[in-house]
């Protein structure tokens, strides 16, 4: 990757402790975001991928808490960040969309109102500069009549216009870097294609980089310039997203790929894998995709894989990217 | 399997195995009556299902695809008479079932056609053990009296959803997404339906797990002789699953066709727009131009044609003219520019420049 990375993550490690020990729900996690770059993480529900954009953005539900590694943002450690210095980083240099607009948007305010006040809240300015930047955002999201949309309230507003609203609301203080977790997953495909196309302009326009958490692949396949892919709380494979998605390394990969049915033929059955993923309580030693994985030998059923580049991806696979001999 | 296969609905018989005419399911969603007089607001009906005319082959697939809020849920309700027609014809095998008053005469036809959920995890109750919710429909039904027959019967159809007998034991919670769904098809498949409406079967569960479920229910139609109407936004699995699609919006059917010959030549231009704007995996296009419009609100449709505020061949008879329904040998479609043959050739979704 050419340049620094804006976001660097090491290691890491998210825990709930409960009665019975940690639950480790994130173990061992490590990725870099270049600016203008859209990462996208995809898996199995359950496999992490919240929970670590939760982590990156000091949002971990507590008793969640990070057990291990770090996160630099431009060169700042964020995983260690107190509450009051985590108010001048969220919003102002990272912002959060999420999957159910409302969540994010206060139904008593005009959507005006909720505007001026996050970009009043980041940046220096009066009452009317205010304004004027929140009707600029909710013209760059795509609402029509912005100036007069300024004084309708959220519920007025369709649901994939509501959803660009919280886009604008994370994009006040222009942002370095927005984790969108599953921002389309509840909106019809023509929406979600305006979505898309808004997040790819802002990285391109500004230089924001985005993690776009998702199931749906064919949203990573047209939106992201690089995919993670998590298993069990762990990366499997990281790389292009033509190479993930045409010449994945990882069998896990491989597996989720060729079970995507496509409306471009109708196959007499969808490949599949079988089993399910183990939960983070139940974690098998060695690979955690081994007892389904049918390629395991003898050291994936003892022995964590660790992540192996094998340009342009990096897999963690004994078997797809076995170490390579130490040159000495 | 070893249940009856006899009566209605079952494999052999007459072609349709459901025809709908006219169907219609309109919502009273009025403004309480105290605001209606002190603020003046009217009564408003929402039209959710309007005027369908649909047959639901036997032993083959149906499935209806649209956008969110189009009425797709609500046909599927209406065809296990879980709500009632405000106008139309709803024919399985001979009798009207949106007029049955009689709760009796509807208990054997209820039999045969059974409902999968998007959730199975709502759908399920988390106190029963899992023999008990699948042998709830052979006792509500009272199929089967002798306890050791039923649990026969719950191992038979555990196993025919590649789960085990010894699971009739354990609770839901036990089990992951794609186990519960497995579940709640067994359930489904306990009364010995013909009939299975699959309502977003697999929208709740990971694509991975998606595919055993897309493959399970291919094999038990193959196996049982089954008839599906599916019900998906998702026209992937639409694609994977059907025999027929029906395309609907704002509570019309738009498009019927077979299905091969949809994703072929595709002919509405909402079709279009669907097949257009899908992410495809295999052939993505990244530079996609996102089309503009809103999906207009059920409770004020557009006059005219429903599609013709985001259609780039609306004309002003397609303002004012609502287009019905015409069957030209190669499906049906609704659009005044097919009829007119003016509708553009189709260079197919995700092709350069297509
Ligand atoms: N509050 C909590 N207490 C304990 N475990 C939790 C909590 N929240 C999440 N988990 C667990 O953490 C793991 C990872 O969850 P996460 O939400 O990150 O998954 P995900 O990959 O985002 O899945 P999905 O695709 O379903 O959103 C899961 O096993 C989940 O059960
Ligand atoms: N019980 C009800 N009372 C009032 N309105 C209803 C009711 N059920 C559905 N509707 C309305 O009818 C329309 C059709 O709803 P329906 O659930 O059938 O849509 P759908 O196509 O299944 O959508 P989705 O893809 O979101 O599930 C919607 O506008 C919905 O708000
Ligand atoms: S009838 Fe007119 S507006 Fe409707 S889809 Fe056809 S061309 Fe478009
Ligand atoms: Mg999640
Ligand atoms: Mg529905």
């Amino acid at each position: 990757m050419a340049g620094q990375p804006l976001l660097t993550v090491r290691d890491l490690v998210v825990e709930f402790p409960t009665r019975r020990g940690a639950l480790r729900v994130v173990d061992g996690v490590s990725l870099d975001i270049a600016p203008g770059e859209v990462l996208g993480v995809v898996g199995e529900s359950g496999a992490g991928k919240s929970q670590t954009g939760a982590a990156i953005i000091g949002l971990l539900e507590p008793p969640g808490r990070i057990a291990g590694g770090a996160v630099h943002l431009e060169g700042q450690r964020l995983d260690t960040l107190s509450g009051e210095q985590w108010r001048r980083v969220r919003g102002r240099r990272i912002g959060a969309v999420f999957q159910d607009p409302l969540t994010s948007l206060n139904p008593l305010y005009t959507v005006g109102r909720q505007l001026t006040e996050t970009i009043r809240t980041h940046l220096d300015m009066t009452e009317a500069q205010a304004r004027a930047r929140a009707r600029a955002l909710l013209g760059e999201v795509g609402i029509p009549a912005a100036g007069e949309r300024l004084d309708a309230y959220p519920h007025q507003f369709s649901g994939g216009m509501r959803q660009r609203v919280v886009i604008a609301l994370a994009l006040c203080a222009n942002p370095r870097l927005i984790i969108a977790d599953e921002p389309t997953t509840a909106l019809d495909v023509s929406i979600q294609a305006q979505i898309t196309a808004l997040l790819k302009r802002l990285c391109r326009d500004h230089g924001t980089a985005v993690m776009l958490i998702t199931h749906d692949m064919g949203v990573i396949a047209e939106t992201a310039d690089r995919v993670a892919v998590m298993y069990a709380g762990r990366l499997v494979e990281t790389g292009p997203v033509d190479a993930v998605v045409n010449r994945p390394l990882h069998p896990y990969t491989e597996g989720l790929m060729a079970c995507i049915p496509t409306m471009h033929d109708r196959p007499p059955r969808l490949a599949q894998i079988e089993g399910a993923m183990p939960a983070p309580r139940a974690m098998p030693p060695g690979c955690a995709f081994h007892p389904r994985c049918p390629l395991a030998m003898e050291p994936c059923v003892s022995m964590r894989p660790p992540m192996v580049a094998r340009p342009p991806s990096a897999a963690a696979c004994w078997v797809r990217a076995p170490e390579p001999e130490p040159v000495s | 399997m070893t249940a009856p296969r006899d009566g209605i609905g079952a494999p052999g018989g007459e072609a349709v195995l459901v025809r709908l005419r006219g169907v219609t399911k309109h919502f009273d969603v009025s403004p309480p009556l105290l605001a209606r007089l002190l603020e003046g607001r009217r009564r408003q009906v929402l039209k959710a299902v309007d005027g369908l005319d649909l047959d639901v082959a036997r032993g083959r697939t149906t499935a209806l695809v649209g956008e969110s809020g189009c009425g797709k849920s609500t046909v599927a309700r209406l065809l296990v008479t879980l709500y009632r027609p405000t106008a139309g014809d709803m024919i399985f095998e001979g009798v009207d079932i949106g007029r049955l008053r009689d709760r009796r005469a509807l208990a054997p036809l209820r039999r045969r056609m059974q409902m999968i959920f998007q959730d199975p995890f709502a759908s399920l109750n988390p106190r029963w053990r899992v023999g008990r919710i699948i042998a709830e429909p052979i006792r509500a039904h009272g199929l089967l009296d002798d306890p050791a027959a039923i649990r026969r019967r719950v191992a038979e159809l555990l196993e025919h959803v590649g789960l085990r007998a010894a699971d009739a034991e354990r609770f839901p919670h036990e089990f992951s997404g794609g186990q519960r769904q497995r579940i709640s098809i067994a359930r489904g498949l306990a009364s010995s339906p013909h009939f299975l409406v699959c309502d977003e079967p697999t929208s709740a569960l990971d694509v991975s797990v998606q595919a055993q479920i897309l493959n399970l229910l291919r094999d038990l139609q193959r196996d049982l002789g089954l008839t599906y109407l599916v019900i998906s936004h998702d026209l992937a699995v639409v694609r994977f699953m059907a025999d027929t699609i029906g395309v609907m919006y704002l509570g019309r059917l738009c498009e019927v066709a077979p299905a091969d010959l949809l994703f072929a030549r595709p002919r509405h231009p909402y079709t279009r727009l669907l097949m257009e704007t899908v992410p495809d995996l295999r052939r993505p296009d990244r530079d996609r131009q996102p089309l503009a419009g809103e999906v207009p609100s059920p409770l004020d449709p557009p006059p005219g044609c429903a599609f013709h505020t985001r259609c780039p061949l609306a004309d002003d008879r397609c303002r004012q003219e609502r287009p019905g329904l015409r069957d030209d040998g190669a499906g049906q479609v609704a659009c005044h520019a097919v009829e007119e043959g003016r509708l553009p050739a189709w260079r197919g979704a995700g092709m350069p420049g297509g």
